[in-house]
């Protein structure tokens, strides 16, 4: 998902086969991580996607993404860090686990998304009435999490579970801005499914 | 725009060295709180419920935690002096990338080679020199990160030098002779009364590790 489109900021969109055969643009422009993704501006390289929102809020200021206080701004940058380095991996893990592992992964994933609920405060977005950075670095929760729970038939986001994030990845993927650049849901639920058989055959 | 500030805090991190330091740069009274990480406090867990860590720096009650944050809280709220990210987004974008690659990398890094021994031991050995390679790399020839001036980029760095005595006792090699450039760096910020002041004593550092891998059963 791309946050250049809050702004309405026209650019080129390049897709990387990230898995077999990185290209040597990739690999100039990030030869630290070798990660997508990569935002080029002028020509000048910005890396790590939380770096390169925070560098579209500073060049372009229609629509805020980030809040003026600076107190405001701490805690946005907390929760998307804590989202970043915490959630991501533990929903990642909880999702991958072998069955053996499974319930204790779950219950780490769980909790992370337990500290989230409380985290909205019944708010719309994190950010508030509107996006903010919390929210695009929480996106994967809102957009990819559904699909691999759909692939994989594990329930970790559900709306008896955790109503208020339930019904903020509800928000958040039909915003408009947003569902413009999600990539199509069916085709991503195809590949998973077929990720998740080949991977239980293999168990 | 001072109000009450402090810190909740524990004397070897380097983590809460980084808020020390700014917190200096702009010459901050604050009240320093030591924490016994064995047995946190109520105010510890009531600030940071979320990760239980140190540093939590607290202004006017209200807390802002994880180090990289609070250097720049503070530095966006002191904006009158001693500036840490430069003006320009691309170079603030910059400076932000490099930090984060210290705090995902040189951390881990280190602990494995004063945790670990072996073949484990020898492979964090030569990760983390190639880290600090790409650091030189990236310092060139200006005397800080942040060109002429100190800035975010030394700050969330140079707390690891008291620490680097004790990778090399463990580790059985030397830092500087690796990665020369980065230790006369290190040297020019200790220069600094913001940085001298901050940084824990690196025998005192060396002890507290010796301790700690007694406490941890590791030999």
């Amino acid at each position: 998902m791309n946050s250049s489109q809050l702004p309405g900021i026209p650019y080129e969109y390049v897709e990387e086969d990230v898995y077999n055969n990185k290209s040597p643009l990739l690999l100039k422009y990030n030869p630290v991580h070798k990660k997508i993704p990569v935002l080029l501006h002028d020509g000048k390289p910005i890396a790590e996607s939380l770096l390169i929102v925070e560098y579209i809020d500073e060049t372009w200021k229609l629509n805020p993404i980030l809040p003026h206080d600076p107190y405001e701004k701490a805690m946005a940058r907390f929760w998307a860090n804590f989202i970043d380095n915490k959630c991501w991996p533990a929903i990642l893990k909880a999702n991958r686990s072998p069955q053996n592992e499974r319930e204790k992964s779950m219950e780490e994933a769980c909790e992370c998304l337990k500290t989230l609920e409380t985290a909205l405060h019944g708010n719309k977005f994190f950010g508030g009435d509107t996006i903010g950075l919390a929210d695009i670095a929480a996106n994967f929760i809102a957009f990819w999490l559904s699909i691999v729970q759909e692939a994989n038939g594990l329930e970790l986001l559900s709306a008896e579970k955790f109503p208020h994030l339930f019904k903020w990845s509800d928000e958040l993927v039909n915003c408009s801005v947003v569902n413009e650049t999600l990539p199509p849901r069916d085709k991503l639920l195809a590949v998973f499914k077929a990720r998740f058989a080949a991977a239980t055959e293999a168990q | 725009m001072e109000g009450e500030v402090v810190l909740l805090d524990f004397w070897p991190s380097m983590f809460g060295m980084r808020t020390r330091i700014a917190l200096a740069e702009k010459q901050i009274k604050y009240e320093y709180r030591e924490e016994d990480l064995r047995n946190k406090s109520a105010l510890l867990l009531q600030m940071n419920p979320v990760h239980k860590k140190i540093p939590v720096l607290i202004h006017n009650g209200k807390p802002i935690c994880e180090s990289l944050i609070q250097v720049q809280y503070i530095d966006e709220v002191w904006n009158d002096r001693a500036p840490l990210l430069p003006p320009n987004p691309y170079q603030r974008a910059t400076a932000r990338f490099w930090a984060d690659f210290v705090d995902k990398k040189i951390y881990d890094l280190g602990a494995k080679v004063w945790r670990t021994k072996g073949e484990e031991q020898e492979a964090a050995k030569k990760e983390f020199i190639e880290c600090l390679k790409l650091l030189e790399g990236q310092l060139g020839d200006n005397p800080y990160f942040g060109g002429k001036d100190f800035g975010f980029v030394d700050v969330a760095l140079v707390p690891f030098y008291c620490w680097f005595y004790t990778y090399e006792k463990f580790g059985s090699f030397s830092i500087e002779a690796e990665c020369p450039k980065l230790i006369a760096w290190a040297k020019r910020c200790m220069q600094k009364e913001s940085v001298a002041k901050s940084l824990a004593d690196q025998e005192k550092i060396y002890d507290f590790v010796l301790q700690l891998k007694k406490a941890l059963g590791i030999e």
